[in-house]
This record gives structure tokens, C-alpha cells and sequence, in this order.
């Protein structure tokens, strides 16, 4: 039989604001234990909470990018269950009326044509602190810096039938997040985890089968190795005549397996409740109108201008259009005269390695979107040759933001010499102490003139336009 | 020197030069030391605190500070944090926790100079009418010792009635302030749900709790009142308005009544007769006044006493599950997984009503039940709340007892959880549509204090107050002793 | 509309399960009798006719007030696990909770 598989993802996107939810305390990762955990996040007895407008701004900044309904009014509701590392027993969540209704997002899997993925709903709640199980024998240790961090939960439709499917929906909301400025998409440090939905049905049935969730997956690679191996158990059991149970199970990546969670099951009447502490959130038409304003240009919409209006390959538009920074730089240099072909070899060439090599952001790079459109200027009215071009690149860096891109040609003498008399004089002579070679070459060995055109450049430490150096050399035939 | 003085008079006193602040407040020790032992109204008192309190007092009006707040010595109850001092909302569960940060309503009182004397006894997280389910005891009616003080703030109650403290503050749920205010023959206000911050004040059930002042006479509970009202941007449910009306009841104290005003009688509140005498006696006295009573009807009274235990206990059920044992309060000994520290830990540290509570919320919200209880209730939560606006589109205020009874006898109720409830049948209407409602001593019944509830629209506090001031300066209920022939 | 809905037996050791609190057998008991004369008590406003009424779930029916996203607390450890019954380097302890 033939089996097709059913996906949804839940992803908790970790908003980037400076203070938490519901509480003053700092939201920065990797402060020493409980060092930023509060008395509101705490839990402490008399606290309460009051609501992060950032958060706020952020979630609603997310529910027009997938051009979904922002609900006027939506209400923050208790969910109740007892953890370690839930202070209060109740986790703040948004259940019955979320911040963010339906939406859409297009993916472009690896292999497959791109589709839309449905998502049902965005809500905004507050994040568990962390347990660490192997910190002190036969004990857990509850670190609660964590605790009150602003998720924005985003809960897909099971529209996603391949583990590589899934693995481009979690990408393409990575890419979105990230550009829309409301989480700094750090997978390492948590900023994006996810849960996947997943069962398996007999291809052409209509009807859904029983499904599993899988918890806290917080990389690409495991999304898709999580998914992948959920399927393959499943067809597995339904195979073998098994029936699938509906459970929690959490990837474990160095066994490559998914297990039950046992431990999740105890409680699964989470009585939820709207939390009398905070009064419904209603958000007025001026305050979307706002944000509306500063939403960037979305990565499709961006891709499409970039083939359409300034010709790039899709591969490039591609390339540069689904980073944020990537997207900025270039429109910037663009904007400065720069020619976009070039900008974008330039952008992912040696502006790509360079930043890798001295490890800063691209916001960060001293050859500012206008310097490399000079450097770019000064290639195209021939005054660079690509060699010398590098050259001034690696000066720029070196130089920073202020430098003067004319000036350091000059400095460096960079620029091509474009005077016809005195490269006539050079190969004058180089003609004259390689009779054999320009014999050769007269008499058809084209191969020769790359001799020449070599040893011209050498003479001329490399500043000789080599497109005129050929013509001298022609004429001279 | 002091004993049953006002806090105005203190205030007096303290402006004369006639006795210090440091003197007072030794005053206060001295009385409380000898005399609480038969009350136990106090669950600590802090003499050191108090007394550094007090001597930075003298510095300030030495310093020319004329705030008739500063100085004068009250009594918190123990629900409120207080940074550095043992704060048990009358729970095993807290019997140790010394809160590291001071609420609001103790920050307040502390800028403006007053004293704080000790924390006061109360119900257990203040779930009970009687003041009998505190893990620290009991506390007696200063008019009767057999008797209870009323609940959840008995200790605050019995305090100012026996004349250890002039002023202490109350929190209301249900009825929490005025019961025992007018169980213990003094005044209490409960304010406007949001004119007082919630903000560690250690919470029963959010959408009712409200702190208010509990006095010997309306002019001090308005002189507290004061302090203790405003904005507070740490409560996301602190009203946001212009109080300056309030912030001149310091200097000026409670203004004049300048008309007459309609009082309405809800006939729900005036069917049990037996202890409705000195009601009776009272409303005569207004009408000299020249007052003008109607009668009138607040239809879903009945079911204000099911909708409360629904909505207080669910939302009580799970404010009190932070305490697990994990990072503060009791914690069980030897426990054996993180579920028996859990289990044991809450049986332990909670007393028998708050665990029935618990469990009745659980049950309300738990799946299956949320819509025909939690639902419902609230439902019938604007019914309630509509009946009042109604009332208040005729009259200005609506006049009522407190509480059915006099103060009972100790263990009466305690095992009859239904019959305890009804002690709340008066005040917990009020309290679900969140209006301010205010008792005072209007007479006596069986040798104990009556009292009389004044309830207003949201936010006119000023109504009962300028109407408690006029009858408490014609009447002299409220400055009855006990022991005293009543 | 009225609904019976107490007539069910209350299952105690269910919510004790959901609240966390070990109730041994009599305790279990003595709480059951209690819980069913207030759900008893509680069931007379089920008669109330509620039809198209609004729920009302706060007397200040207002919106959410937000706060500026700005950090204004610098916590200290030391100072909030004064009260913790159990803790290791700043961590808080609890038995070893298996996954």
C-alpha cells in the first residue's frame, strides 16, 4: 500500500524584546542562573502581570506578513498545569480568541513546486523557564531566566505532506521572522522550536489518520529527521497491524527516534480560563495602520522586483532577497548608482567572504552599500580592472566607512592606464625582445596573445585595461 | 495617652508637639503587648521596624514635613508583602515566607510617613467569614470574646475595635472588610474595584480582591483611604483616573453634604427581621436628616452567594497553585518525586477551607463543567451588576445591612461550609459588580455591634463617606467601647 | 433553562489529581460530602434565565493597559531564594523529575 503523509506545525517563535511579557526583567540570553528572573516571573505571591506593548507590535507585525486578520480584541486565558519550571502553575497563553486569525505562506521546497501552507492562528503567551536534569545528582534544577519570555505561537494547517516539505515551511517562517525584525531566528539559543503534528494515511483516503505531536524540535536538519522517522515508524505499525496511539513524543537526535513523553500525560485538563489579572487586549484600526507602515518589503514581493524590474537571475534574487540584511545592503547600493548584476556578485563574492572571514554582519562591514557603488562605478567606466577592483576592496575594509574611493586610487595607483602612446611604448619593446613569439602569433597562434597581454599586465603591475592592450596589439598584426 | 483616640486626633497631636511619633508608636507596643493576648489579632509585630518607622517620622516633621499622614501608627494585614518581614496570609503554607518586596499599597503608606505597627491575623488566604481558618489562630471579638470577629479581616477588625491600633487595612473579596467591620462595630470601606493597587497584595480571587481602610470613623478611614488609592502602573487592572478629590480628604478631610440625597432600600436585604432593629433606628435618623428613602428591587440578589463561590473559587483554585513547595513556602519533608512534593507539600501547607476551594474551582473549570458553571455565573454576573446601574439611574445610594447576624459564636459554622457562606449574603453582590461599598456602626443588637452598608456607584466613594461623616457626628455608635454598657 | 448537573458524583480524587493535593481516604471522603452541598448550593442559580446575556468576566469591563518595553528589574538570586526550601547554585532544587 502507499502511504502519504499529514503535517502540521506549531512554531514558537521567540519575540526580540528587551524586557519579557508581563514583567520588567531582561529577556537577554545566557545570563547567569535565575539572575533574570523577577518577582512577576517568579511568581511570587502579590505579583501580577502588565502586558509588553513590543509584544504586541510584533505579533500584529507577523499577522500582516501572512496577511492574516488581526482580531481587534483577544483575550489572555489561564493554562493551568503544574511543572518545575512553571512558577505559577499556569502558563499565560491566548486559547479561544488569539491575536492573529488565518494566513498564508508560500514554500518553496527543495524539490517540489512551491504551495501555500495555511496557518490557522498566531497567539502570544509567555515561555516556561528551563530543567536541567544532570546539573546535581538525583535532583532537577530549575533555572527560571526563561520564564515570562514573549513566544508567539504559530499554528499551521496540516497542509504539508513530505518531512521536506515541512522542512521548507519551518525555513521560509525562519527567513519571515527574521526580515519582519521580530526574532533574531538564533536556533542554537531557542529562538525557534517547533512542534510537529504528524499521521499517515493511505494515499487517496480523504479521512485523517490518529497522530502523534513531536516536541521541541529546534533545527532544520531535526525537522526533518524527526518528521521523516515519525513517518516511517507510523507506517511501520500500521503495517505490522499496530494501531498509532495519540501521544506526545520528543526527537532524540542522537538516536535518530522519537519516544513517548509519559510524563505529559498526567495532565491533560488544562482548565483554561480568561486570567482575571489582565483585561481583554484591544487593538484599534490606527495602531495595525502604524505598523503597517513599517512593515518591510516581504521576501516574495521583493524576489519578484529584483527579476522583473532589475534582471537578476531568480537564483540570485533568490539568494539575496530572503536575507533581510542581504536585501537592505543591496537596495542601498542599488539605490547609490550601482549596477544591480554586479552589485549582487559583489554582495555574495567578496563581501560574503570577507564578512565570514572577519566574522561581522553585514550592517557591521566598513565597505559601506555606497562604497562598494563607487567601487562598482569605477570598474564600469574602466578606471578598475576586476584585478585592481579587489584590491581596493580589501583597502576599503581596511580604511572603513569614511574612506575616499578616488583618493585611494590614487594613493594605491589603481587606476588603468588608459594611455594608448605610452602602452604602445611597452609592447613596442616587448615585441621587439620576443621576435619568436610575435612571429608566432602573426602567423595565426592566437594562443600568443595571451603572452603578450600577460606580459603587458606584469609591466603594468596590473593597471593596464587588457581590452585595449588587445587592440594595440592587433593593430600592430 | 492614646488608647481610642482617632488617628485625626493622633494627627493632632503629632502637629502639637504634644507627643512624638517614636512615643506614640511605644504607646501602641505597650497596649498591643498587654492586651493582644486575649484577641490575637496580630500575627507579628515588629517593634524595631515600627520604632525606626517612627523616628524618621519625628525627623520629617522636625524637618517641617506637615503631611498629617506622618507618623501616625496602623496595622497592615498580613496579605499585604512587606519587603523583609514575615508576610503568611494567615497559611501554614507562608508561615515562613519573608516577602522580598513591598506592595503598593505598603509602599504608599510608608512615603507618607505612617507607622506600620505589625501585620494583623486574618483568614487563611483570606477564604472564611470567622477569622477561624488561620493557621495562626483564631482571633476573638474585642465585644465578646466568645465570639468571632468576622472574616477574612478579623485581625484588622478586632485590632482597631479593642483600640490597638487606630487604623488597619483590610482586603475585601466577598465581604472581607465590611462582615468584620461591622461584626467588631467599626468602619470599613471596600473601594471601587481598581481605585486601590492589587499589586502584592497576595490574591484570593483577581477579579474581586480590593483593599480598603478599616477605622473607628469615616474620617479616618478617608484619611487612609487616600493614601492607599491611585494609579499603579504594576496593576494592569488600577483604574486610571483624576483623583484630586481624593487627595484633599488629607488636608481637608470629608467634605459637607450639600443636598439631600435619595437613598435606596433593595427589598432582598430586608427580609430576615430578627437583628434589623438598630437598621431601623438608623434610617429614622437619616430621614431627620432629610434624606428621602425608595424602595426598590435588585432582582438576581439571591443568586449573587452560588455566583461568587463559583467565580472566587475558580479563579482562587488556581492563583494558589504557585505554591508548589519549588520556590518559597512549605515544602513536605523527604519528598519522592517532584509529584509527591507537589501533593504533600499543598496538603500540608493548606488548611481544610482553602483546599474545599481549590477543589470546587478545579471542578467548576475542568472540562465539561466550564459552560454550565464558570460561564453561567458570569452570565448572571452581569445580571447582577445591571441591577445596580439600574438602582443608581433612581437613587444615589443604596442602603443595606452588612451582614445577617451579629457576631456568632467560635466554631458555630466551622463545619457547616453552605451555612458560613451566607454570612456574605449582603456584601458579595456589591463586590461581583465591583462598586465601592462602606459599613458602619449603626446600633446593637444581643449586646453586639449591628452595622450598616452604604453602597455607591463605581468610583463615588465620596457619597458614603460625606454620608458616614454626617450620621457619625450626629450619632456616637462608633465611638462605643467595648466593655463599655451598649 | 435549568440543568441538574451535581446529580453526577464528584470525582474527588480526580480534582485532587488536577489540584496536587494528597487527600487520604477519610479526608477524601469528608471533602466529597462537603464539595456536593456546594455544588448543591451552588446549582440554585442554574435557574436563572441567562439567555443572550453577556458573560461578564470583570467589573472594570476595560481593555489591557500596555507597559513600554523597557527592562527595569536587575534581580538578585541571593535576595529572592532567601525563601526557597531547596537550592544549588542559584538553581532551585526539586527531585528529579525522569522524562
Amino acid at each position: 500500500m502507499s502511504w502519504e503523509a499529514v503535517i502540521g506545525l506549531e512554531i514558537h517563535v521567540q519575540l526580540a524584546t528587551d524586557s519579557k511579557i508581563f514583567s520588567g526583567a531582561s529577556t537577554a540570553y545566557g545570563a547567569a542562573p535565575n539572575a533574570q528572573a523577577c518577582n512577576v516571573d517568579l511568581g511570587l505571591p502579590g505579583v501580577l502581570p502588565v502586558l509588553n506593548e513590543r509584544a504586541v507590535e510584533m505579533a500584529v507585525r507577523f499577522g500582516l506578513a501572512i496577511g492574516a486578520q488581526i482580531n481587534r480584541h483577544s483575550i489572555f486565558d489561564r493554562k493551568n498545569y503544574f511543572y518545575a519550571d512553571l512558577p505559577k502553575g499556569y502558563q499565560i497563553s491566548q486559547f479561544e480568541t488569539p491575536i492573529v486569525g488565518e494566513g498564508s505562506i508560500t514554500i518553496t521546497p527543495a524539490t517540489g513546486k512551491p504551495r501555500t501552507v495555511g496557518i490557522t492562528r498566531a497567539h502570544l503567551e509567555e515561555d516556561a523557564g528551563k530543567s536541567i536534569h544532570d546539573l546535581f545528582p538525583g535532583q532537577t534544577a530549575v533555572d527560571l531566566n526563561r520564564t515570562g519570555t514573549p513566544l508567539l505561537e504559530v499554528v499551521s494547517e496540516p497542509d504539508m505532506r513530505t518531512a521536506q516539505e515541512a522542512s521548507a515551511y519551518f525555513r521560509q517562517m525562519h527567513t519571515l521572522v527574521r526580515y519582519i525584525g521580530i526574532c533574531d531566528g538564533n536556533l542554537a539559543e531557542g529562538s525557534m522550536r517547533c512542534d510537529a503534528n504528524v499521521s499517515v494515511r493511505p494515499l487517496g483516503q480523504e479521512a485523517f489518520g490518529e497522530r502523534t505531536e513531536i516536541k521541541n524540535i529546534n533545527s532544520f536538519r531535526f525537522v526533518e529527521q524527526a518528521i521523516e522517522h515519525e513517518i516511517a515508524r507510523q507506517i511501520d505499525v500500521l503495517e505490522s497491524g499496530g494501531r498509532i496511539e495519540r501521544e506526545t513524543r520528543l526527537y532524540d537526535p542522537d538516536r535518530d527516534e522519537t519516544r513517548s513523553m509519559r510524563s505529559k500525560e498526567l495532565s491533560n485538563d488544562y482548565r483554561y480560563f480568561p486570567d482575571p489579572d489582565l483585561m481583554p487586549l484591544t487593538i484599534s484600526d490606527d495602531f495595525i495602520e502604524r505598523i503597517r507602515l513599517t512593515l518591510p518589503e516581504l521576501p516574495e514581493a521583493r524576489c519578484a522586483r529584483y527579476v522583473e524590474e532589475l534582471g537578476l537571475s531568480v537564483g540570485d534574487a533568490n539568494a539575496i532577497s530572503s536575507d533581510i540584511e542581504r536585501a537592505v545592503y543591496f537596495d542601498a547600493a542599488v539605490t547609490a548608482q550601482a549596477s544591480a548584476k554586479q552589485c549582487a556578485n559583489w554582495i555574495m563574492g567578496e563581501l560574503s567572504a570577507y564578512q565570514k572571514k572577519h566574522d561581522v554582519s553585514l550592517a557591521e562591514c566598513p565597505v559601506t552599500p555606497i562604497l562598494l557603488a563607487q567601487l562598482i562605478a569605477r570598474i564600469d567606466d574602466g578606471t578598475l580592472s576586476s584585478k585592481t577592483a579587489k584590491t581596493l576592496f580589501d583597502a576599503l575594509w581596511e580604511a572603513g566607512a569614511d574612506a575616499d574611493v578616488d583618493e585611494l586610487i590614487k594613493t594605491l595607483n589603481l587606476a588603468q592606464m588608459s594611455d594608448d602612446g605610452a602602452l604602445t611604448e611597452i609592447i613596442d619593446d616587448l615585441i621587439a625582445a620576443n621576435p619568436k613569439q610575435f612571429d608566432e602569433l602573426r602567423g595565426g597562434k592566437d594562443k600568443m596573445l595571451g603572452f603578450f597581454v600577460g606580459q603587458v599586465m606584469k609591466a603594468t603591475q596590473g593597471k593596464a585595461n587588457p581590452q585595449q592592450v588587445n587592440e594595440i596589439i592587433r593593430a600592430k598584426l | 495617652m492614646i488608647e481610642f483616640s482617632s488617628l485625626r486626633d493622633m494627627s493632632a497631636g503629632l502637629a502639637n508637639r504634644d507627643f512624638s511619633s517614636v512615643e506614640l508608636t511605644q504607646d501602641h507596643l505597650t497596649r498591643i503587648q498587654t492586651a493582644d493576648s486575649d484577641i490575637n489579632s496580630f500575627v507579628t509585630v515588629n517593634p524595631e521596624l515600627a520604632l525606626a518607622q517612627a523616628a524618621r517620622a519625628d525627623q520629617r516633621r522636625a524637618a517641617g514635613d506637615q503631611q498629617p499622614t506622618v507618623g501616625l501608627p496602623f496595622a497592615h494585614k498580613d496579605i499585604f508583602c512587606t519587603d523583609g518581614v514575615l508576610t503568611t496570609a494567615g497559611s501554614k503554607m507562608l508561615s515562613k515566607f519573608i516577602a522580598p518586596y513591598d506592595a503598593t499599597v505598603v509602599a504608599k503608606m510608608a512615603e507618607a510617613g505612617m507607622v506600620s505597627i505589625g501585620k494583623t491575623n486574618m483568614d487563611e488566604f483570606a477564604m472564611g467569614s470567622s477569622n477561624e481558618t488561620s493557621f495562626f489562630g483564631p482571633v476573638s471579638n474585642p465585644w465578646d470574646f466568645d465570639c468571632v470577629p468576622g472574616g477574612s479581616s478579623g485581625g484588622s477588625a478586632a485590632a482597631v475595635a479593642a483600640g490597638l491600633v487606630a487604623g488597619a487595612t483590610g482586603t475585601d473579596t466577598g465581604g472581607s472588610i465590611r462582615q468584620p467591620a461591622a461584626l467588631c462595630g467599626i468602619t470599613g470601606l471596600k473601594p471601587t474595584y481598581g481605585r486601590i493597587s492589587r499589586y502584592g497584595m497576595i490574591a484570593f480571587a483577581s477579579s474581586l480582591d480590593q483593599a480598603g481602610p478599616m477605622a473607628r470613623d469615616a474620617e479616618d478611614a478617608a484619611l487612609m483611604l487616600s493614601v492607599m488609592a491611585g494609579f499603579d502602573p504594576k496593576d494592569s487592572t488600577s483604574a486610571q483616573r483624576d483623583d484630586s478629590w481624593l487627595a484633599e480628604l488629607v488636608v481637608n478631610g470629608i467634605p459637607e453634604l450639600d443636598r439631600p440625597l435619595t437613598i435606596g432600600l433593595p427589598e432582598e436585604y430586608f427580609r430576615a427581621g430578627e437583628h434589623m432593629g438598630a437598621l431601623e433606628a438608623a434610617k429614622a435618623e437619616l430621614q431627620r436628616l432629610g434624606h428621602v428613602f425608595k424602595s426598590l428591587s435588585l432582582p438576581h440578589t439571591e443568586s449573587a452567594i452560588p455566583v461568587y463561590y463559583v467565580l472566587a473559587s475558580a479563579e482562587a483554585s488556581t492563583n494558589l497553585s504557585r505554591y508548589d513547595g519549588v520556590r518559597y513556602g512549605h515544602r513536605c519533608d523527604n519528598p519522592q518525586s517532584l509529584q509527591d512534593l507537589y501533593e504533600r507539600s499543598r496538603e500540608e501547607g493548606f488548611g481544610q477551607e482553602v483546599k474545599r476551594r481549590i477543589l470546587t474551582g478545579t471542578y467548576t473549570l475542568s472540562v465539561g463543567y466550564f459552560d454550565a458553571y464558570y460561564v453561567k455565573a458570569q452570565k448572571i454576573r452581569r445580571l447582577i451588576a445591571q441591577d445596580f446601574d439600574k438602582a443608581f439611574a433612581e437613587v444615589d445610594l443604596v442602603l443595606a445591612p452588612t451582614a445577617p447576624t451579629p457576631a456568632f459564636k467560635k466554631n458555630q459554622l466551622t463545619d457547616d461550609p453552605v451555612a458560613m457562606y451566607q454570612q456574605d449574603l449582603f456584601t458579595v453582590p456589591t463586590s461581583l459588580a465591583g462598586l465601592p461599598a462602606m459599613s458602619i456602626p449603626c446600633g446593637f443588637s444581643q449586646g453586639l455591634p449591628m452595622g450598616m452598608q452604604l453602597i455607591a456607584p463605581a468610583f463615588r466613594e465620596d457619597l458614603p463617606l460625606m454620608l458616614a461623616a454626617q450620621f457619625q457626628r450626629l450619632t456616637d455608635w462608633h465611638k462605643r467601647r467595648p466593655g463599655e454598657a451598649s | 433553562m435549568s440543568q441538574e448537573i451535581s446529580d453526577d458524583a464528584i470525582d474527588v480524587a480526580h480534582l485532587a489529581g488536577l489540584a496536587r493535593l494528597a487527600l487520604d481516604n477519610s479526608a477524601r471522603s469528608q471533602v466529597g460530602e462537603d464539595l456536593q452541598s456546594i455544588m448543591a448550593m451552588i446549582d440554585a442559580m442554574q435557574a436563572i434565565d441567562t439567555e443572550g446575556v453577556e458573560p461578564l468576566s470583570h467589573p472594570l469591563d476595560a481593555s489591557a493597559r500596555l507597559r513600554a518595553d523597557v527592562v527595569t528589574e536587575s534581580p538578585d538570586p541571593e535576595h529572592f531564594q532567601q525563601n526557597a526550601p531547596s537550592t544549588g547554585d542559584h538553581y532551585y532544587l526539586v527531585p528529579r523529575v525522569v522524562e
